[in-house]
């Protein structure tokens, strides 16, 4: 079913508009002001944070209804990509050793 | 500061931004392949690509149209997932105080998961400027509109899961993720924010367990920061 042109148009501007919003308003307005220390040091633990909030989720659940899952290929790859990543702190041969390991494990043990 | 493209500018930007463009080629064509089953023209995809730049929203929009769901259900839940990145910006505006607006804007445009979860740290060691920063988010910006367009052309052709490259953006996260904890409260956040995350997943729809398990955890780190702090004065 193909969308009407118009309509698509309208509903990619409106996507737009929501997203770049957010991304755009804090750029703009907290980078004029002196933020108090508290503030800083919050937005400091968020980084750290929202890489743990998005990566727990894609190793520990499965489903278009999450639930918990131990068992996932996902998981048993990320053992040896957290070891290269400490031992090597390269992230091009994190990502190519991840990669490889994944693969190998979705070839030879479908999980 | 003049500082054009130059040429090491440019080759800085694309070694720091390639592992992103590598994840975002599988992830691109498979949400081009699912825009032309859903009857959408490979342009037509691109079209989205190019103005919303946010790839877990618009695969939720591709499956939303081909369910045949209102355009302002689209837009508002494009709103709720795409969120998040209100953070994320509010963090780059510390290594961003007084830049000019107008490359603040532009740089607005290509704030993602991963283009922050790569420039952030860097901002934060020195040695990264902005026009860097702004490299890596083009890099991957086009990688994603050619990617998910050439997957409306011809990505059912291509064999999935081909070398792990699904596995790309997982391991760059897992990598990033070790380069911020630079500190016991950075693991304990990181600990708490992943526990709480996986949990409120279970529970809630969209985005929302990443909001809110990263607000949450950030503000028990800064918590008991100011509590050592104090106590050690």
């Amino acid at each position: 079913m193909m969308p009407f042109w118009p309509e698509y148009a309208v509903m990619i501007l409106g996507m737009g508009m929501v997203t770049f919003v957010p991304r755009w308003l804090p750029l703009i307005f907290l980078s004029r002001r002196q933020l108090p220390e508290w503030l800083v040091d919050w937005l400091d633990f968020i980084p750290v944070a929202i890489l743990s909030a998005l990566l727990a989720p894609l190793l520990l659940t499965s489903g278009t209804v999450p639930h918990l899952d131990f068992g996932r290929a996902e998981l048993f790859a990320a053992v040896p990509t957290f070891v290269v990543a400490c031992w090597t702190r390269s992230l091009g041969g994190t990502v190519l050793a991840g990669m490889l390991v994944f693969w190998l494990i979705r070839l030879y043990w479908p999980v | 500061m003049q500082q054009a493209l130059s040429p090491s500018l440019l080759r800085r930007g694309l070694a720091a931004a390639w592992p992103i463009c590598l994840g975002y080629l599988p992830i691109g064509m498979a949400l081009g392949v699912l825009g032309q089953k859903a009857g959408l023209h490979p342009l037509a995809i691109g079209f989205m690509s190019l103005i919303v730049f946010a790839g877990s929203s618009q695969f939720i929009a591709v499956s939303m149209i081909s369910s045949g769901m209102p355009v302002l259900t689209i837009v508002l839940t494009t709103f709720v997932v795409n969120l998040r990145h209100l953070l994320m910006s509010s963090a780059l505006a510390i290594p961003f105080r007084g830049r000019r607006r107008s490359l603040l804007t532009l740089f607005a445009y290509g704030v993602t998961d991963e283009s922050f979860a790569v420039n952030y740290p860097k901002l934060i060691e020195g040695n990264w400027q902005i026009e860097h920063a702004l490299v890596v988010n083009h890099a991957a910006n086009l990688t994603w509109i050619v990617s998910t367009i050439a997957g409306g052309y011809g990505g059912q052709y291509i064999p999935e899961g081909a070398f792990g490259i699904d596995y790309a953006l997982i391991a760059m996260f897992i990598c990033l993720l070790i380069f911020q904890l630079r500190g016991r409260i950075y693991l304990f956040t990181a600990l708490i924010a992943g526990t709480l995350a996986v949990a409120l997943s279970l529970m809630l729809p969209g985005n929302w367990h990443i909001i809110l398990a990263s607000m949450l955890a950030a503000s028990l780190g800064t918590l008991i920061k100011q509590r050592c702090g104090r106590s050690s004065k």
